[in-house]
């Protein structure tokens, strides 16, 4: 069984700036990776490659054994992607969200499917816009959009940003809740890391570091406090 | 899934979305009404000249609106990741492109409709012409602003704050097609002895074909970065 991430030399860029270069990474089916890494290091970026959302400038990329370039709508049926925005409508309900979306992945999706999904993140019983929701109910709204085309592979983008602690424990309970493999950044090391097995540093668009995920946090340290020097 | 099955489900997502949020439609209504009655008072009482230059009105006022309708109607996907989404489900972009421009197209024939009244009102016009001429210069004028309004819309709305550069590369863009429609309007509301209406439509069906046809192409290059 191939890798369901596989990549060689890997790189994007910006104009004249690097957003990250010569990226192998693999990741095993069922696995869950972190990727951590300060400010404007490349993690978005390279996720959102990752995600097919944006083209890699060099290297090879595969997903699930296919290339995204020859096979982009097999590939992106079987992925999912959360990312802090929360690719929603702010002027519909949360069912009419999750309903368009269903239509739109040719998902047959009845009511009683669309309030069940609903139920699982606690918000099958508010009809009106997300507009007025807080922002751990538009996240939680979203990975309910996530979980309806019941995706192999799920890429979450900051989940944890501007949640309140009360929001973060829902939405890192959600996290931990997802079947297949999973590959999140989070600048919340700690916490994310508790969801992880295994964790990658970029660093300057750079891998820098993998190993195990509770060694993620001495990892950080010390790639801040290279970067303060 | 075919992409006329993902045009109509873009279509029916967008119409559903601007009902769910009609306020902005009325404001946009209001928006046109405005404008239509600032053309009759800086041109005064001259009856003549209002008459003659209705259609003119009719279609600046249009122009004016359109930019926020489609502005509006690519940046509620940018602004929370929907595009994403959309992309991701997966919807192909030419289904996205033409389900947005279909939908757009139908607001402005809307906003046409509700317009058009109003201004034979302030202009004191009447329909010497046929309506169907009319119905059809407005659904192929809409037409001709929505399809490279989309495209553009879906170019600015990736950046943010640059509303103002939709009008500016949208308004030289479709001048033939602007010129067609209020020539085939002026002469449903003042009379066609020579039936040129005709060939005015074909002309801006012409323009539609082309507009709808490489935008439709190019949408995809835009949204697949």
């Amino acid at each position: 069984m191939p890798p369901v991430i596989q990549t060689r030399d890997l790189s994007r860029r910006f104009g004249t700036r690097w957003a990250y270069s010569r990226i192998d990474l693999e990741v095993e089916a069922g696995e869950r990776v972190l990727l951590i890494g300060a400010n404007g290091s490349g993690k978005t970026t390279l996720l959102r490659s990752l995600a097919t959302l944006l083209r890699p400038t060099s290297g090879a990329l595969q997903l699930f054994g296919m290339d995204p370039r020859a096979d982009l709508h097999a590939v992106r049926r079987r992925l999912g992607f959360f990312s802090h925005k929360t690719g929603l409508y702010e002027d519909l309900s949360a069912r009419d969200n999750l309903a368009v979306l269903a239509r739109l992945a040719g998902k047959q999706a009845g009511r009683s499917e669309l309030t069940a999904r609903l139920a699982e993140v606690g918000l099958e019983d508010r009809p009106d816009s997300i507009r007025r929701f807080s922002a751990g109910m538009r996240r939680r709204v979203a990975l309910a959009a996530l979980l309806l085309t019941e995706p192999e592979l799920i890429l979450l983008d900051e989940p944890f940003s501007a949640l309140d602690p009360a929001g973060v424990s829902q939405v890192a309970d959600l996290i931990r809740s997802l079947p297949g493999t999973v590959v999140v950044t989070s600048h919340q090391v700690e916490r994310a890391a508790s969801l992880c097995q295994r964790a990658v540093l970029l660093q300057g668009g750079q891998l820098r570091w993998q190993g195990r995920a509770e060694q993620a946090w001495a990892a950080w340290r010390a790639s801040q406090r290279e970067d303060a020097t | 899934m075919s992409v006329l099955v993902q045009i109509a489900w873009i279509l029916q997502k967008d119409l559903l979305i601007e009902w769910r949020a009609r306020s902005r439609m009325f404001a946009l209504v209001s928006f046109a009404l405005t404008t239509l009655l600032l053309f009759s008072f800086a041109v005064g009482p001259d009856t003549k000249a209002l008459r003659e230059h209705a259609g003119g009105y009719l279609w600046l006022a249009l122009l004016f609106s359109s930019t926020s309708l489609l502005d509006r109607s690519l940046r509620v996907e940018e602004e929370s990741g929907a595009m994403d989404s959309l992309l991701l489900a997966p919807t192909s972009p030419t289904a996205i492109f033409y389900g947005k421009a279909l939908s757009n197209t139908l607001q402005l024939v809307v906003l046409g409709v509700i317009a058009l009244p109003v201004t034979l009102a302030l202009c004191d016009a009447t329909l010497t012409g046929s309506p169907l001429v009319l119905l059809a210069a407005l659904v192929l004028g809409a037409m001709g602003l929505a399809a490279p309004g989309t495209l553009y819309a879906a170019l600015t709305a990736r950046i943010s704050g640059q509303q103002l550069l939709l009008p500016l590369l949208l308004f030289p863009l479709i001048v033939p097609a602007l010129l067609a429609a209020v020539k085939a309007t002026t002469l449903v509301l003042t009379g066609d002895p020579m039936e040129q209406s005709g060939s005015w439509l074909v002309l801006l069906a012409c323009f539609d074909a082309l507009y709808w046809s490489i935008c439709g192409v190019l949408f995809g290059r835009i949204v697949e970065t």
